[in-house]
């Protein structure tokens, strides 16, 4: 790097290692969030109400699912708790968790508001009517392994949203300031309509209530095969329009300034985070927290740049899901919701103490 | 070298006319003041020639091409626009910021590479922002921002640079800092500066030459001296003044 060095002061090039960190940074969180995933994955395994020796879960998943050669030794039971309840519950959790933390992300970038969740522009509400609706209307229904509450859940997050972006159009304000006030009138409306449902479900509130505050604890494999791909599509879109993103934080004009075609790329960003949050509540319910603060814990090291924000955020959002959810159901199935909040407020409070100047820890 | 051609331009807002019958041609390399007072359209005008704003009448010609045949990203590689404030949502290292000027040059998944961060600590040299390299921008001053955006420009590396008041809200040495980086960059870089300002004065003594613009129309086009006679400025500001072309071009 041709730069010139002042005196008593380190030279640019320096610099990029000291005080620029963010181009170096990423690969480190990276590798300490890499690390956290597979150790959250391990655990999220190993650990439940039935206890399976930890050499019995490393054996089974390498003799299952990697098809080495291990003499059997363990009893049936274990190899179906691992395999068809643990596995599954642990990888919709890192999908959901990822899923929220990328579309908390990208929400906050588009609408310019660190107040912003996955949540903001309806979903929530709109996820939780139809998942209220399914459990009044006595219809058994499935498709691809799904029930009814999944599917009117994801159906009620996309028209929410799309009913906010519709509506926000004919504002007269700022299309940012248009679109926020009107997501949150349509979730007002939406809510009341959940109130009037809950109301009127009698001994079914119980089920309501639960999907309202999250829970993983009946992820199946056809839920992963179903909201997987789902999620994964909406966050690789997400990772390409990265630089959109990034633009996006200076306003529409100036934006438009560094060559983007704001309307456009608004419209792809929110499509992408709406439709990776219906994919994640339609499974999971209504899971806080981990799409409005695992964004700001990544922005604290790395800085507010999308291309390693998103990514960054996907992993840690995935860790920090899957242990909460480990912690959710050691002392017998709390709604993971709760644990969201119980262990990442304080968690968070304790960074932002540490926070001395802008995002620097 | 960029050269910036306005036929006819014409600009309406419903049934108020915000622009009308605007005809400049802009040379490669021309250090051009865009003056008048509040409600004139300087501001306009500049949106149109970014294209962020589409005429309503007439056309926009950059490099001989009409605008309406050039994409987003291409205009923004030959168009750098420092904004006069930006409202950043979240805590920004200088140097962040500054990398966001390479934006028109960046591909899809792509990340900056190595000659990006090379033209990203240049612009930070040459806008002299070395000091303030890991600080959040948000904690600088108004004058230590205007500069961080004026590098974010530089950084885009396009031979047209506009501004919109980049002076507003500075100090009298943050003022005199911009004004002689602008003449620098215009004199040595040989970028075209076109720069929205309200200071006549500042206007006269760094630019060459000065565009008046009075209710959407251009109303005078020249050096200083000419632009802001006397009577013209009585005419268009509404106000006896002498605008004061001497003195040497000094650093404070």
């Amino acid at each position: 790097m041709r730069v010139g060095v002042a005196p008593g002061r380190p030279a640019l090039g320096d610099l990029a290692h000291t005080a620029t960190p963010s181009w170096r940074r990423p690969a480190v969180v990276a590798g300490v969030g890499v690390i956290a995933l597979a150790v959250s994955l391990l655990a999220g395994i190993a650990f439940g109400s039935v206890s399976i020796p930890l050499g019995d879960t490393v054996a089974i998943l390498a003799h299952r699912l990697l098809g080495w050669p291990v003499a059997v030794t363990w009893p049936a039971s274990s190899e179906t708790i691992i395999l068809e309840l643990r596995l599954p519950r642990v990888l919709m959790a890192m999908f959901a968790g990822g899923g929220l933390a990328v579309a908390g992300a990208t929400m906050q970038g588009v609408l310019r508001n660190p107040l912003a969740d996955p949540y903001v522009l309806g979903t929530a509400s709109g996820a939780a009517l139809g998942a209220s609706l399914a459990v009044l209307v006595p219809i058994q229904l499935g498709v691809l392994g799904l029930g009814l509450t999944q599917l009117l859940a994801f159906i009620g997050a996309v028209v929410a949203v799309a009913l906010v972006w519709r509506l926000s159009r004919a504002s007269r304000l700022g299309s940012l300031t248009g679109l926020l006030l009107t997501g949150y009138a349509v979730g007002s409306l939406l809510a009341a309509g959940l109130a009037m449902a809950m109301v009127l479900s009698g001994a079914q509130l119980r089920q309501i209530v639960f999907f309202l505050l999250g829970s993983l604890a009946t992820a199946t494999w056809q839920q992963v095969a179903v909201a997987a791909p789902l999620i994964t599509v909406g966050v690789a879109v997400l990772a390409w329009r990265a630089r959109a993103l990034d633009a996006l934080m200076l306003g529409d004009e100036t934006a438009a300034h560094l060559g983007l075609a704001v309307a456009r790329e608004r419209v792809i960003l929110l499509a992408c985070a709406a439709l990776v949050t219906a994919a994640a509540v339609a499974t999971c319910g209504l899971i806080g927290f981990v799409g409005l603060v695992v964004p700001h814990m990544v922005r604290l090291v790395v800085g507010p740049a999308a291309r390693p924000l998103l990514p960054l955020a996907a992993i840690f959002g995935a860790a920090f899901l899957a242990l909460a959810d480990l912690l959710a159901r050691l002392p017998g199935e709390l709604p993971v919701g709760i644990v969201t909040a119980v262990i990442g407020a304080p968690f968070f409070l304790l960074i932002l103490r540490h926070v001395r100047t802008g995002y620097e820890l | 070298m960029s050269e910036l051609r306005l036929v006819d331009v014409g600009l309406a807002y419903g049934s108020r006319t915000a622009l009308a019958g605007i005809d400049v041609t802009v040379a490669g390399g021309e250090r051009v003041a865009v003056l008048g007072p509040n409600g004139a359209g300087k501001s306009s005008l500049l949106r149109c020639i970014t294209g962020v704003l589409p005429v309503s009448r007439g056309m926009v010609l950059l490099d001989g091409t009409p605008l309406g045949e050039l994409g987003r990203e291409t205009i923004a590689r030959r168009i750098a626009v420092v904004p006069q404030q930006v409202d950043l949502p979240f805590a920004i290292r200088v140097e962040e910021v500054v990398a966001l000027g390479r934006i028109p040059h960046e591909r899809a998944f792509r990340g900056p590479g190595a000659r990006d961060r090379e033209i990203v600590s240049e612009a930070i040299q040459r806008v002299g922002l070395d000091s303030f390299v890991g600080r959040d921008a948000r904690e600088l001053s108004l004058g230590e921002r205007q500069l961080v955006l004026i590098a974010m420009a530089v950084a885009q590396q396009a031979r047209l640079l506009l501004l919109d008041e980049p002076t507003v809200h500075l100090d009298l040495r943050h003022q005199v800092r911009v004004m002689d980086l602008l003449t620098d960059l215009n004199e040595r870089e040989g970028l075209t500066i076109l720069a929205v300002l309200h200071d006549l004065a500042l206007a006269a003594h760094y630019f060459p030459r000065a565009l008046l613009l009075d209710a959407g129309r251009l109303v005078a086009d020249g050096g200083p001296a000419q632009v802001l006679a006397p009577d013209r400025v009585r005419a268009t500001f509404g106000v006896d003044a002498a605008v004061w072309m001497g003195g040497a071009r000094t650093g404070v």
